[in-house]
């Protein structure tokens, strides 16, 4: 048992020094799939819908990815990650790129060597309660029993809140959501916490959500992006610049309803033009088709429209831009130029 | 007279080697050891270079940097501002506290079982023939689950105990039962307590050397000397003397609900108390299966000779066939113990920290140091389990058969 371990983990170590050397971006077209690591199942980011097709804002990003780099939407292999699994599943190969709620830190980026793509969502981490606690402020959860997802940015931040105020807590670390949603609900827990966006997305899920309150404070940043393996920039670069294309088109103005019309010739917007490949060379030197990010955009629409169809005011979880807005409207949205 | 002539001496030929079957079988496994370390050296040197390749260094420099997260159970004193050693150190106690009171507990009811199961009473005989397959054929993991998803749903939760219109109660105003775990009171050692500890200690030594004389007289004069009352005296009266005599110094600390939780007393908590459950009644099916094999292995024999002698039922299965049987259960008990000891790190299963869940989980996820803390958690398996197996032998070598 433990020879066969260790040599369990030597092959590990020895395929991911294999893999990371290869071109990801060759390998994908080659297999002809997208494999995208998601989460177990958080309704609004990704979780399979009723026909078992995933959905959601993280699967968004998959699908723009996977139209940019084979043209087709659909060619993606969702691989469900818990907060545990996901790194070792993106080091060792198994996941081309991770689309999990996944926050970008310094040590994550440095440390464990992955590269962060950019943000597609910045957020904080809040608490629930319910609301028959009566419970107003996260300062008033003192000797509480709080429910956490193992593996998380989230684990540390609670230590570190709970312990520069002075006051103390029962941690229960659990997997997945899906496991957290029971525990609360029946009382196991006084509190979860996560990601506000989480707690929205979880909260929209309960029979009641009206009987649940989140919390005022938020207690860290977490700028949520998609990562890939360090050291594979061609492929970091389509990640990233196809993040930024639904993000561009946004601020542009493509939309699915128009894209069919401004990618047809070159209108007379030059950036326009340039991101739908009717002028430049854009997508050559990604290694991808001149209509790459016009695919990826018409895979579910700009960042708007995903946004507003998984997360926005008009779903269940009801979030508002707020800091996701474009830099023009007071968010923190700012792509690069396309040139 | 015959000359017995020696094998021919001297002149050791390379060629013997091969052609000798003394020399043969040496040969042969001296060629397999090398091609063994061959390998093995390859594969180290492939797995430094692979890692070296994807920038990685084996390092254990991050034991001695803060952990940075909580754990609900400690035994001993953990911050998140403690070391990530420590943390693993907390884990591995929390390990051995499952391991050891599931081996505890299987023992108990793996015995009382197995025995049951040779019951001549039908209905005990077949419930317990229920229980045994019913707990060996579903995977323990399975059982934890179950245990853990119907604790939380059934106890009731703290809040239940609040207000007005609690729907739940204390149990004698000094057990709480609650889906987040058991609170019991805690004994509160004031000053002069140690008398009545010492005290306690003293009695159980004197019980020892009493049942030890009373042997001895069974032994060389053929005198039955009662033990029971004796014994229950000795365990009995001294302390309870002593405890007045000092003032009362051990008090009861209860648990009380305050705030979000119960606070004082002891605390088992939901993870553990369903894991050492789970553990102990899973295991003890096997264990009943050994002890009913060590039983039915003493022929028959063996109990209608004692039976003619006199002895009743009880002391036949306790002088006679027990005794004898332990030598047939002994070394099934020992892997028990080591699987309990291993499937203990299922913990993470319900959220129970051991050292799997510890350094094995939020140590190797918050640094990303699998290979090290992989090596680190089999190392700590292997020198739990051996040391098991080594203090077994031990216990086995001790009531196994002496030959005269
Ligand atoms: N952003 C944090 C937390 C991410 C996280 O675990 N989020 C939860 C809730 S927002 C989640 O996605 N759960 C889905 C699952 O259980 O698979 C991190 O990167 O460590």
């Amino acid at each position: 048992m433990k020879k066969s371990v260790f040599f369990g983990a030597m092959t590990v170590a020895s395929l991911a020094a294999g893999v990371a050397a290869a071109g990801t971006l060759d390998d994908v077209k080659a297999r002809g799939k997208l494999n995208c690591g998601v989460t177990t199942g958080l309704v609004g980011f990704a979780a399979p819908d009723a026909n078992g097709e995933w959905q959601g804002f993280d699967v968004g990003v998959c699908r723009a990815i996977a139209a940019a780099v084979l043209g087709d939407p659909k060619a993606v292999e969702f691989v469900p990650t818990t907060g545990k699994t996901r790194f070792t599943a993106l080091a060792s190969g198994e996941i081309d790129v991770l689309a999990r709620n996944t926050t970008w830190t310094f040590s994550r980026d440095v440390d464990l060597k992955f590269e962060f793509a950019g943000v597609n969502y910045y957020d904080g981490q809040g608490f629930m309660v319910p609301k028959a606690l009566g419970v107003s402020s996260a300062k008033e959860l003192d000797g509480a029993t709080v429910c956490i997802q193992t593996g998380t940015t989230t684990e540390l931040n609670l230590a570190d809140f709970f312990r520069t105020n002075n006051i103390s807590y029962e941690p229960v670390p659990i997997e997945t959501n899906a496991e957290a949603q029971p525990l609360y609900l029946e009382g196991a827990c006084d509190v979860y916490t996560t990601d506000a966006s989480g707690l929205a997305a979880t909260r929209a899920a309960f029979e009641n959500p009206g009987d649940h309150v989140v919390l005022p404070e938020i207690i860290s940043k977490e700028p949520l992006g998609p990562l890939v393996r360090h050291g594979d920039n061609e492929w970091g670069d389509v990640v990233r610049w196809t993040l930024n294309a639904l993000i561009a088109a946004e601020e542009v103005g493509i939309t699915s309803a128009n894209i069919a019309e401004l990618g047809a010739a070159a209108g007379n917007n030059p950036e326009i033009n340039r991101i739908l490949g009717t002028e430049g060379t854009l997508g050559e030197m990604l290694g991808l088709s001149a209509d790459w990010a016009k695919n990826a955009i018409m895979a579910g629409g700009n960042y708007a429209e995903i946004f507003e169809k998984n997360i926005g005011e008009n779903t269940p979880i009801g979030l508002s831009r707020g800091l996701n807005a474009q830099w023009t409207d007071g968010g923190l949205l700012y792509v690069p130029p396309f040139r | 007279m015959t000359t017995l002539s020696d094998p021919p001496k001297g002149g050791f030929r390379v060629s013997m080697l091969i052609n000798d079957t003394r020399y043969r079988s040496y040969t042969f496994q001296f060629i397999a050891l090398i091609a063994l370390i061959a390998a093995f050296a390859y594969l180290g040197s492939n797995l430094i270079a692979n890692l070296k390749a994807a920038g990685l260094n084996i390092s254990y420099r991050f034991l001695g940097e803060p952990a940075g997260y909580d754990i609900n159970q400690r035994l001993i004193e953990y911050t998140s501002q403690s070391t990530h050693m420590r943390a693993a150190v907390v884990g591995m106690l929390n390990t051995l506290l499952v391991a050891v009171v599931a081996c505890f507990f299987a023992t108990v009811i793996g015995v009382i079982v197995g025995v049951l199961r040779l019951s001549n009473n039908w209905l005990v005989n077949k419930l317990m023939g229920v229980y045994v397959e019913i707990f060996r054929n579903v995977p323990v993991l399975i059982w934890i689950l179950i245990i853990m998803a119907v604790f939380v749903a059934v106890l009731p939760q703290p809040r239940e105990f609040r207000g007005d219109d609690a729907t739940a109660s204390m149990v004698f105003g000094s057990f709480a039962f609650t889906g987040r775990g058991f609170y019991f009171p805690k004994p509160v050692f004031g000053p002069g307590s140690l008398f009545v500890v010492l005290t306690f200690a003293a009695s159980l030594v004197g019980i020892w050397g009493y049942r030890r004389y009373a042997k001895q007289q069974l032994f060389d004069h053929g005198r039955m000397v009662s033990t029971l009352w004796p014994s229950i005296g000795l365990f009995f009266v001294p302390v309870i003397a002593m405890f007045f005599i000092m003032g009362q110094p051990i008090t009861l600390d209860y648990p009380a609900l305050k705030g979000f939780n119960f606070q004082g007393g002891i605390y088992a908590r939901n993870s553990f108390i369903a894991l050492t459950f789970a553990l102990s009644i899973y295991t003890a099916a096997f264990i009943a299966e050994n002890v009913r094999a060590g039983i039915l292995a003493i022929s028959t024999g063996q109990t209608e000779a004692a039976a003619s002698l006199g002895l009743r039922p009880g002391r036949i299965m306790n002088l006679v066939i027990l005794p004898q049987a332990l030598r047939v259960i002994i070394p099934p008990l020992i892997s028990q113990y080591l699987n309990i000891t291993k499937n203990s790190s299922l913990a993470i299963a319900v959220g129970y920290m051991d050292v799997t869940g510890t350094l094995g989980g939020i140590t190797l996820n918050q640094t990303g140091r699998a290979i090290e803390t992989v090596l680190l958690l089999m190392a700590f398996y292997l020198v739990i389990s051996l040391s098991i197996s080594a203090v077994m032998n031990v216990y086995n070598n001790s009531v196994k058969l002496k030959e005269r």
